[in-house]
């Protein structure tokens, strides 16, 4: 039952189509956009048992086989994360819903949110699972289309702004990447994954060296790393909470799936990769310094989601089996903490009227509930034991710390950036949470998409973000069995070879 | 009051605000029937009569010639993108001819429906060989066997192209939706003239 693998792209693909025929009932789209979701959480977890049980689902899209076709490609790694991406964007959905039906009333037709959900679902998918470099880029390039949508109706003159800095780097980077894609098939005749695995190692050393920095400077500005990270701060904190939820848990660790797809299979290495040591030391320190210098919560969150993003980087600069495992595990929780957090800054803001932590106070009285939801997130993020941050967070040291000296260093910067992050939380927490109450800010635009400084929030709001931690508790939970399996999906990387024989058959090797 | 359907010497002949006094010569070539279908046609002195009737000629060929594109399409060039992008130009063209009609009300079917259909009917092509065990977006040749003349041979990737079809179709309708008639009727709304 191989068409399993197809069924994440091709269901949302459907039920933006239907969705767009009903658009006149919105009852009927919000019933579409859930059972979608709900039934692709189902689909991802059978795909992760079966690709754990059983080796790759592998489909020949067509039935024409690879490296000619275009295979689908579920290993571990994309499984997983797949399963963890679909599972935020349902709760990421409710909450949109059940805010939507709040400010807008239960009638309120929009004929464009949910398709346009559905198809960013589809070009999320499609990446994880594309077996090739051009669907790939055809996937961001759904994803991004999709996300420009979303960050950019109905807002004011400021988010356009925003949303244009945007719009114009991921264009740019995706110009790149069509580049890339253009020079490796110029080199090699092929865009085949699997198939430029054999292909790229006979190419002439600085060849294989243009082509992989190309890689990285593409996945690097859409991954928001330092030094490419600079639009990420400015334009997501502008778009309402639950967009801003979906494209922190999603887009950039997406970006830094394909980075680490791209680089284990083309461009392996024996040893730890000292640029990435470098970028990922950069990438720590400047998103956890960044982020303390914040007043703006969504700010701050921006920031420590660049920061994180450092902590897998040195995952995969490590490149070995311990360090993808764990970079993979750590991509896996913080899909979930940061769009849980994000969506807490949306409750918080809602509350208090402002995103500005010195214009709040005395959250953890006026509302314990939102305290709670924070902490848990919060703590997470930090690494403390014995969250499923700090799970993550030890197998990284561990690998660091078994590679050579240079990976050890960086494990040091690691553990200061936990406390840099710890540190900027606290602040949050001191700012926000304790501390006298201040009266609720009023809502500076009473007409536009967000609506603040209310105390009206309907509890599936909570519902859908507590959904979110306990999805975060349960990653701590189960962190034996899942660490044991990203162990195996780390060395399916380093190896190549599953997967190679996975896409191509076992025929000539 | 539409101008094209009453006689040239009705009270449809008024003229517009800002126009000057209509000359007897300029209602003779006024059309007695409508050759476009215009729910509101421009001012008469901003028609252009020879793109209106060389608009009403074309536009059933256009559209036959799409279909022509899209079912020729698995063989030669066409296909349901191209078939789709020329159907639409049909509707562009009208557009351009009969001005602030609007062309979504020539289309019985709002233009985001033709959209969701054709994306639907795609993805429904890309999961049915699933059904008979196949894979995802296989294709295969049916023989539909025609009375008196031997059989048709159809290949059933031409059903992901009529969904390609429509979908385009609806993409440009919508376009002309949003960007002619609707900053048109913002025109309008702001006192310029459209």
């Amino acid at each position: 039952m191989t068409a399993l693998a197809a069924l994440p792209v091709l269901l949302p693909i459907l039920g933006a189509a239907l969705a767009v025929v009903v658009s006149t009932s919105v009852l009927a789209q919000r019933i579409l956009a859930l059972t979608t979701l709900g039934s692709m959480v189902v689909v991802a977890a059978v795909l992760l048992v079966r690709a754990d049980r059983s080796g790759p689902v592998v489909i020949a899209l067509g039935g024409w086989a690879p490296p000619v076709g275009i295979a689908l490609v579920a290993d571990r790694l994309a499984a997983l994360l797949l399963l963890v991406s679909t599972l935020v964007a349902l709760a990421v959905l409710g909450y949109a819903i059940s805010q939507r039906i709040a400010d807008y009333g239960r009638r309120m037709a929009s004929s464009t949110f949910y398709p346009t959900y559905l198809v960013l679902s589809a070009g999320v998918s499609l990446a994880y699972l594309s077996g090739d470099l051009f669907t790939l880029f055809v996937s961001f390039e759904i994803m991004l289309t999709a996300s420009y949508v979303l960050l950019t109706r109905r807002t004011s003159v400021q988010t356009i702004r925003a949303g244009m800095t945007y719009v114009i780097v991921s264009l740019l980077s995706s110009l790149l990447f069509l580049t890339a894609v253009a020079m490796v098939y110029a080199a090699t005749a092929t865009v085949n994954l699997a198939d430029l695995s054999e292909r790229v190692d006979a190419l002439p050393p600085g060849l294989r060296t243009v082509l992989a920095l190309m890689f990285v400077v593409v996945f690097g500005i859409k991954a928001a790393m330092v030094p490419l990270h600079f639009w990420l701060p400015d334009s997501y904190p502008n778009a309402p909470a639950p967009v801003t939820a979906l494209f922190a848990g999603l887009l950039t660790k997406v970006s830094f799936y394909a980075m680490v797809r791209t680089q284990t299979l083309l461009f392996p290495h024996d040893r730890p990769w000292t640029l990435m040591l470098w970028l990922a030391v950069a990438t720590m320190l400047v998103g956890a310094l960044g982020a303390l210098a914040q007043n703006d919560l969504n700010r701050l969150l921006s920031f420590l989601l660049v920061s994180h993003i450092g902590f897998m980087l040195f995952g995969l600069a490590v490149f070995d089996a311990r360090g993808l495992s764990g970079a993979t595990l750590y991509a896996a929780h913080h899909i979930t903490v940061l769009a849980t957090l994000f969506l807490v800054g949306g409750l918080i803001t809602r509350r208090t009227g402002t995103v500005a932590l010195d214009r709040m106070g005395g959250l953890a009285a006026t509302s314990p509930a939102l305290a709670v939801l924070f902490a848990i997130p919060a703590l997470t993020l930090a690494g403390l034991p014995p969250t499923a941050g700090f799970v993550a967070k030890l197998q990284l040291l561990q690998a660091g710390a078994g590679a050579g000296v240079g990976p050890t260093a960086v494990a040091a910067v690691v553990i200061a950036a936990s406390f840099l992050t710890l540190f900027a939380l606290t602040k949050v927490w001191v700012r926000a949470f304790w501390g006298r109450a201040r009266p609720t800010v009023e809502d500076p635009d009473p007409h536009d998409e967000l609506e603040v400084g209310t105390a009206r929030t309907p509890w599936p709001m909570y519902a859908a973000t507590a959904g979110l931690v306990a999805v975060s508790l349960a990653i701590a939970v189960f962190a034996g069995p899942l660490s044991a399996m990203t162990g195996r999906a780390g060395e399916d990387l380093i190896a190549r070879v599953p997967y190679r024989v996975a896409v191509l058959g076992d025929a000539d090797r | 009051m539409n101008p094209l359907t009453s006689s040239p010497d009705g009270d449809a002949a008024a003229p517009q605000p800002g126009e000057r006094e209509q000359t007897p010569f300029e209602s003779w070539d006024r059309p007695r029937s409508p050759w476009l279908l215009p729910g509101r046609c421009r001012t008469p002195r901003r028609r252009t009569l020879l793109l209106e009737m060389v608009t009403r000629g074309l536009f059933p060929t256009i559209l036959v010639f799409s279909i022509y594109l899209l079912c020729a399409g698995h063989y030669g060039p066409g296909g349901g993108f191209s078939a789709g992008l020329v159907a639409g130009l049909a509707f562009v063209l009208r557009y351009l001819a009969g001005g602030s009609t609007d062309p979504g009300a020539l289309v019985p079917i709002r233009p985001p429906v033709l959209m969701g259909l054709g994306l639907a009917i795609a993805v429904g092509t890309a999961l049915a060989p699933v059904v008979a065990g196949e894979p995802v977006l296989s294709s295969t040749k049916l023989a539909v066997p025609l009375p008196g003349s031997g059989e048709l041979e159809v290949v059933t990737s031409v059903f992901l192209d009529v969904g390609v079809y429509l979908l385009i179709v609806g993409v440009v309708l919508d376009l002309l939706r949003a960007l002619g008639s609707g900053i048109e009727r913002d025109m309008r709304a702001a006192g310029e003239e459209a």
